[in-house]
């Protein structure tokens, strides 16, 4: 393990550390345009220059390999020399534009010129006009006057998603950022180039100009897009109810984690917030009343009718015609509190979350699993114990279909995507007492009984498995949209309704009671998951080997 | 006056293979083939034969970086592509003595163990391109190439590679990544080429003189060859003389002949009878050097001594109707044409210079632009990736500071109001200028 010294203070960094690397470890920033973390070196933005004793010139941070005993310095005359003139020669062509530019408030450019620019402006010259505001790609904007030729969009669509979109064509002050021709930047992850650019050169087309990113508040979730569970931020603009159409949810951005997505996510997961505020949210419980057809409720009716229906129906056929399906897009805390409820309290034997296979999953070898439910993994551990008869929700709806069911509860958004509206339509017709607790206005809501509103997952905080079994913990980013509300809540008050035990309301005790009863998570607390996530089941492997 | 690479040019046919062979042509493969490739390293790097391409790394050492166990082949990519201002060396060695190049190519194979050597030549140069293919099939034909070079228990075959236009992939990473088919971007270092070259194997680049000395240094015995020349740079090297001269072209002289011994011996002094102003003396790159400064042995060492450097040896004279600020946008403008613009410092600082330089020239300069020349000259210096940032900021260093007054009175003069910019129609008469 070499040791290294920069500004004075030391490290031992294992071989093959760079200098960029062995600073950020001693909490040192060195400013960088083409450096990612996530894409091979290109060295070419000279931003990361610095000093290194007995070297003739500066040298590159970010490919500066240190050795045994080297001594860098980030702080020198030189090193703050060089910095300003990589800015001004940055700045030389570019068009200035910050005012009507989305990338304002976070661009490198205006960042490190806040830091380490801050020189008076000798530039007399005329600038190069390049191509503007040019639509690149369902998901992308280009506006290459304002790049700044670092390589990185180039280098991700050559190294991570490998499409090869992209690339630097002319020489010299020329050069230019620009996609093939003819070609289209059009691939599974494309939103990531929006992320990956380090000024407003590549923007979002979904996110541009809907808000200023400084009203932005960010809550680190987990999409639940797929099993793959990619950590993500949720940004959302809660102080300008005016922009961004209204709507609270402004863009979702890739979290690092290296075990689970590195710096990435898919465009499907990037831009599924839109569910969160969609037009067909459910906005309000539904019910549907003797002799009446359904209409809108508030909540103490909707649960009054809830227990009145299914006391009723339960009265008349019995527990054995009853049954629930939990769909794995629910979080843990919420698998279980299904489980409390209706399992143990309410002592219904058919209780089912394994769906059939989603017929648009689509898995990839980057990220995408084919699996797209968010918690396939912790709806087996917690609802599919191994002493249950465990159907699936396929022998459930048969058996509905087959007027066997008279009571069923769904719970959860995920048939809808498994099966088509007729086809539910079909299997449901038989059932009398349908509650359907659901996010989204479906058809499940439109056969419901009782339909009641439920929060999404950037409405509330809970834990998910993804498909490796790693469990992470998303944090609330929103309030619940309408008169929806955690899922937790709703099925305390029906337990009190029933003077049933509920599992607790707030997710945190809920987690902390799932721990102590399946043996998966024994021991785990959300600040034991962090901000990474905990996987079990390399625990359990590594003990095993042990 | 002993010449080497250039003796055969002047003969008639010379570039064909029954010339050659009739002047002395290949004769010097059998006595390297009888050697150990060790040994051959040794008495280049005795004969103090230096890279002419520009930047005159001694090439036995070269050679000998080479990674004495990598299981990967080895190969010798060599450099034509000559795109240095100033510079036509290569070019005549290609035209009238392509056999001498191959045997050079083939003795330095066979030392570093090479099987496959690469020629990649500028794209311009139709005529050198055509003879050098010619050479290598008349050699293919007559067994001198092949699977058995001259019934040796040797392979080598040689491969031309055509530029595209782009002085950069003269630099020779980026040479090697035009060559594997890629964008001629210069590639970061280390590794260097000896380690990871073409397609990431062990590989040699030189220029093309130098391996045409590489028969001569056999012939001769390294230390015979080190004594043609000055102190630690051996033998002969050809000096491409342009600008206000009496006979410009080619002079295949001795490493260390003195700059005024070129310029007034040789070529035979300033024309039209005026006076010397200014000389860059090895190619376009190279620091200028004034009137007062030619007194110096043509030599790597003694040119860097003063601050210069002998690079491809390029000689290009000014004589005193020259305008320096002029000449200077015509180089400025060049390395802003080509720079690759891959790197920020070189992409940018380049067309920066060039515009402020252009704006002086119409009339429009201001008094800091001088010393703005030198500063965004010296942010560019030492802080590119490869070498063409340097060679485009040592010139505006060096002439602005050796010829600021002609700077400043370019600036002095403005551009008197509502007339239209000076046109600078041609660098050199200071009379062609509307004044
Ligand atoms: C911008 C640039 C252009 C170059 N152009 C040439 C060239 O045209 N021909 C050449 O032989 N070397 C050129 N070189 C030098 C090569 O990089 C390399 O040093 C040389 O080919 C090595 O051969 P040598 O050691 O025999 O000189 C250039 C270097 C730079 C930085
Ligand atoms: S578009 Fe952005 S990421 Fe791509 S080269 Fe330009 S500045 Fe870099
Ligand atoms: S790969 Fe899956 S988890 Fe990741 S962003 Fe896409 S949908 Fe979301
Ligand atoms: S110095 Fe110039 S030519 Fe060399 S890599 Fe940088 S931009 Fe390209
Ligand atoms: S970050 Fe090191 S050169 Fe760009």
């Amino acid at each position: 393990m070499p040791k290294v010294t920069i500004d004075d203070r030391t490290i031992d960094v294992p071989a093959g550390t760079t200098v960029i690397q062995a600073a950020e470890k001693l909490g040192i920033y060195i400013p960088r345009y083409c450096y990612h973390p996530g894409l091979s070196i290109a060295g070419s933005c000279r931003m990361c220059l610095v000093e290194i004793e007995k070297a003739p010139k500066l040298q590159i941070a970010c490919y500066t390999f240190v050795t045994e005993g080297m001594v860098v310095r980030t702080t020198t005359e030189k090193v703050i020399v060089a910095r300003q003139a990589i800015l001004e020669f940055l700045l030389a062509n570019h068009p200035l534009d910050c005012p009507v530019c989305d990338q304002a408030g976070e661009c490198k450019l205006q960042e490190f010129y806040m830091q380490f620019g801050q020189y008076d402006s000798t530039l007399l010259e005329n600038k190069l006009k390049k191509h503007k505001a040019m639509p690149i790609g369902p998901h992308i904007m280009l506006d290459s006057e304002r790049c700044i030729l670092c390589s990185r969009c180039v280098r991700f669509v050559d190294e991570v998603s490998k499409t090869h979109e992209l690339g630097i064509f002319n020489r010299g002050d020329h050069s230019e950022l620009l996609p093939v021709k003819g070609v289209t930047v059009d691939n599974p992850y494309s939103g990531c180039l929006a992320d990956v650019c380090p000024v407003g050169a590549l923007t979002d087309r979904d996110f541009r100009f809907k808000v200023r990113v400084w009203y932005l508040d960010k809550t680190e979730s987990v999409c639940h897009g797929c099993s793959r569970g990619c950590n993500i931020e949720i940004h959302a603009n809660r102080r300008r109810s005016h922009h961004n159409d209204g709507k609270l949810v402004a863009r979702l951005k890739p979290r690092f984690n290296g075990e689970v997505n590195g710096h990435w996510m898919c465009d499907a997961g990037r831009y599924s917030y839109k569910r969160f505020e969609s037009e067909d949210r459910l906005l309000q419980p539904l019910v549907r009343l003797t002799g009446k057809g359904q209409e809108k409720a508030d909540w103490t009716l909707a649960l009054s009718q809830v227990d009145e229906q299914v006391t009723h129906q339960v009265g008349r056929t019995g527990v054995a015609a009853a049954a629930v399906i939990a769909t794995p897009d629910l979080s843990n805390e919420e698998l279980y509190a299904v489980r409390c409820l209706f399992k143990q309290g309410m002592k219904i034997e058919k209780i089912a979350h394994r769906c059939p296979a989603d017929p648009n999953g689509v898995e990839d070898n980057l990220l995408r699993k084919s699996d797209t439910f968010a918690n396939a993994y912790g709806a087996g551990l917690i609802i599919g114990a191994p002493h249950t008869a465990d159907p699936t929700v396929e022998t459930i709806l048969e058996a509905a279909g087959a007027g066997k069911l008279k009571t069923l509860f769904i719970v959860g958004d995920g048939l809808l995507s498994r099966y088509s509206a007729e086809a539910l339509r079909e299997k449901l017709k038989n059932v009398e007492t349908l509650i359907a607790i659901q996010t989204h206005g479906s058809v499940l809501t439109e056969l419901a009984a009782v339909a009641l509103p439920m929060a999404t997952f950037a409405e509330t905080d809970g834990t998910i498995c993804n498909f490796e079994g790693r469990v992470q913990h998303f944090d609330q980013a929103i309030p619940p949209v309408g008169q929806s509300r955690p899922l937790l809540e709703m099925l305390v008050d029906l337990a009190n309704r029933w003077e049933l035990k509920a599992a607790p309301r707030l997710p945190e005790s809920c987690f902390t009671e799932l721990a102590g009863s399946v043996e998966y998570f024994s021991g785990l607390t959300y600040s034991k998951l962090g901000d990474a996530g905990v996987n079990p089941s390399r625990r359990s492997a590594a003990t095993a080997t042990a | 006056m002993l010449k080497l690479v250039t003796k055969n040019i002047g003969i008639e046919n010379s570039h064909t293979l029954a010339v050659a062979k009739a002047n002395g042509g290949y004769s010097r493969v059998e006595k390297a083939l009888a050697l150990a490739p060790e040994a051959i390293v040794e008495d280049v790097i005795k004969s103090n034969l230096r890279g002419l391409g520009g930047a005159g790394f001694p090439a036995g050492r070269k050679w000998s970086f080479l990674p004495k166990d990598s299981p990967k082949p080895r190969y010798l990519v060599v450099n034509g592509d000559e795109g240095e201002p100033g510079t036509v060396k290569d070019k005549y060695i290609m035209i009238y003595d392509p056999h001498l190049l191959i045997e050079g190519i083939i003795i330095t194979c066979f030392a570093i163990r090479s099987h496959k050597a690469f020629i990649y030549i500028r794209g311009e140069y139709d005529l050198p391109i055509a003879r050098v293919e010619g050479a290598i099939a008349e050699a293919k034909a007559a067994g001198i190439l092949g699977d058995r070079v001259l019934g040796h228990d040797f392979a080598l075959d040689i491969v031309v590679h055509r530029g595209a236009g782009a002085y950069i992939c003269g630099e020779e990473t980026s040479l090697l990544e035009s060559l594997e088919g890629k964008r001629g971007w210069p590639r970061l270092k280390p590794p260097f080429p000896a380690v990871e070259g073409y397609q990431r194997c062990p590989t040699v680049v030189n220029n093309i003189e130098t391996l045409s000395y590489v028969p001569f240094v056999i012939e001769m015995g390294g230390q015979a060859f080190a004594d043609l020349g000055s102190e630690r740079n051996g033998g002969l090297r050809i000096y491409s003389v342009s600008g206000r001269v009496n006979k410009p072209g080619v002079y295949e002289l001795p490493m260390g002949t003195p700059l005024r011994q070129i310029i007034y011996e040789h070529a035979g002094g300033i024309s039209g009878g005026r006076q010397l102003k200014a000389v860059i003396p090895g190619g376009s790159s190279a620091p200028i050097l004034t009137a007062a400064e030619i007194d110096v042995p043509m030599d790597f060492d003694s040119l860097a001594k003063i601050g210069s450097m002998l690079g491809s040896a390029g000689i290009v004279v000014f004589d005193e109707s020259v305008s320096i600020p002029a000449a200077l946008l015509v180089l400025a403008r060049f390395y802003a044409h080509e720079s690759c613009g891959q790197c920020t410092p070189c992409r940018e600082g380049t067309a920066w210079m060039t515009k402020i330089i252009q704006r002086i020239l119409d009339g429009d300069g201001r008094m800091g632009d001088a010393d703005n020349l030198i500063r965004i000259a010296k942010n560019v210096l030492g802080n590119t990736i490869c070498p063409l940032g340097d060679a485009a900021a040592l010139p505006v260093i060096s002439w602005v500071t050796k010829f600021r007054p002609e700077f400043e009175e370019w600036i002095k003069r403005g551009r008197p109001v509502g007339q239209a910019p000076i046109p600078v129609t041609h660098i050199g008469e200071r009379t062609a200028v509307a004044v």
